[in-house]
């Protein structure tokens, strides 16, 4: 993890980098929403989505092994997906040794696609933007002060957070503690509990320490971010290809 | 009000008495004066109501007898905006008090809620950090920043308000000798006037020529540091105790 940034964060310096939070944030979010309502029964979408995902990959210098690596987040996803074939009903098709559904399937293949493409175009958001910009974007774009507020508190206070776990941990086990031994699950449910109240402690103190420098509710914008004209059309460039597609499947469906 | 805070005494405590409300009653009548420029150190056994007397000072807890009155400005909701500007808290544990994503943001915060903006806020947050020799780390996020650097960007929090008074809340807690005497020379070269609750008696010596003595929530004594620690009787009553090896009477009263 460097010093200045994020660990999800990559230091670049390209078109997407550069790009204003607020437009990323839009950019891939009408982009999901195009994907998700790509109609049922079509596979060649997926493929101009994936395609135009790379692009954006290569433009903003993202490696591949490294967009593998991140994409573990999705993996409850896949278990549920490779559940469906076998247990959706329906007409059955034989693959090897096993009898699968036919429609569990198709179901199957668009719930991965649709899935890995979210992800991905997220990994991409998370891998050009600072989760401090970030922030930003999302104030700029009316998100509610107390939600933005929340969410920098947690940006702030993660580490603060796992540094307690880990020391709490530490002084279990240095007291004999195995997760394994009998009883073990109560004493990690006391853990959690403590920690549960630190946090709130913590919170409680934080929040004296803000009243003592005038805070009154919000947080004070202190670096603009705004995004130009340019900025926006670069960044519609990603979802435009998708609506596109989106529309060209329901107008052949 | 710029003129009221040329006062001779930025913080006039008079007849402080606050009791919590599940009845737990700290204070029974605080009288302190601090006059413009003093350092003094306000030293106590653990549950005297040393931090219930800083909470009172820029209106954190308030509803008990008595008044508090900052650079002639009496401490009531009505002023709670000036009274935080003229006041700057530095709590114990840093990570309390440095909640922004970045240095720069964090000294920022308590100008910013004053209304500054642009080149002027930049220069203020820019002057704090000098303030305390941090002046290289605006952009980094206060958790990469070591304990003692953490401690001294808390104080550069509160002087990019320029408050009349600095209160310091266990200033030397955690440190490491070498950051504890960083930040003595840090606090010693600032131009402003100090009150630092502190369990810490030597470095009560070294930077407050003047200490109080609060416990059981009443002020038990008020004099010269030096004179204070030399006096057994009086230290030995209020649960004082010189760290071992330590002859406040070896080491040269600070000029006061």
């Amino acid at each position: 993890m460097s010093d200045h940034s994020h660990r999800l964060y990559l230091e670049r310096d390209t078109v997407i980098h550069r790009l204003a939070p607020q437009c990323k944030v839009m950019a891939v979010l009408l982009f999901v929403v195009a994907v998700v309502s790509t109609p049922r029964g079509t596979a060649w979408p997926y493929a101009v989505y994936a395609t135009a995902l790379v692009a954006v990959a290569a433009i903003a210098l993202v490696p591949a092994p490294v967009i593998v690596r991140r994409m573990v987040v999705e993996i409850p996803f896949v278990v549920f997906a490779l559940l469906l074939p076998i247990v959706s009903l329906g007409p059955r098709v034989d693959v090897l040794w096993f009898s699968l559904s036919e429609s569990g399937l198709q179901a199957a293949f668009v719930l991965l696609a649709k899935g890995t493409l979210g992800v991905v175009a997220s990994i991409l958001l998370a891998a050009t933007t600072q989760p401090r910009d970030l922030l930003l974007g999302l104030q700029r774009l009316r998100m509610p002060q107390l939600l933005v507020q929340i969410m920098t508190f947690m940006f702030r206070y993660i580490e603060v957070v796992f540094a307690e776990m880990d020391r709490m941990r530490i002084a279990r086990e240095s007291r004999g503690f195995r997760a394994r031994s009998g009883g073990g699950l109560r004493v990690l449910a006391h853990s959690a509990g403590a920690l549960f109240i630190r946090c709130y402690e913590r919170g409680e103190r934080v929040h004296l320490a803000m009243l003592s420098r005038g805070y009154t509710g919000r947080l004070p914008v202190l670096a603009d971010v705004g995004g130009g004209a340019r900025q926006w059309a670069v960044a519609a460039s990603l979802p435009a290809v998708a609506v596109v597609t989106t529309t060209c499947a329901w107008l052949l469906a | 009000m710029s003129i009221l805070s040329t006062t001779a005494n930025p913080l006039v405590v008079e007849g402080l008495a606050f009791a919590y409300p599940d009845g737990h009653q700290a204070l029974f009548g605080v009288d302190l004066t601090v006059a413009r420029g003093e350092r003094v150190a306000v030293l106590g056994p653990n549950g005297a109501g040393k931090t219930t007397l800083v909470l009172h000072l820029n209106g954190i807890l308030s509803g008990g007898r008595g008044s508090v009155h900052v650079a002639g400005l009496s401490v009531t909701k009505a002023n709670f905006p000036e009274i935080r500007r003229r006041v700057g808290i530095v709590f114990q544990d840093p990570d309390d008090q440095l909640f922004m994503p970045s240095v720069r943001e964090d000294v920022a915060f308590g100008p910013a809620n004053l209304g500054l903006r642009g080149p002027e806020l930049d220069e203020r947050v820019h002057e704090a950090l000098a303030m305390v020799g941090m002046s290289g780390y605006a952009d980094r996020p206060p958790h990469h920043l070591s304990y003692g650097q953490r401690r001294r960007v808390a104080v550069a929090t509160v002087l990019a308000m320029r408050p009349e008074i600095l209160v310091l809340d266990e200033p030397s807690s955690n440190l490491d000798p070498a950051s504890r005497r960083e930040l003595a020379d840090i606090l010693l070269s600032l131009p402003i006037t100090v009150l630092m609750v502190t369990h810490d008696l030597p470095y009560a010596l070294q930077l407050c020529p003047r200490s109080v003595i609060l416990d059981g929530g009443v002020i038990v004594a008020d004099g010269s540091t030096y004179d204070l620690l030399c006096d057994e009787t009086t230290m030995a009553a209020h649960r004082l105790e010189l760290p071992f090896g330590f002859n406040p009477r070896s080491v040269a009263a600070p000029a006061g």
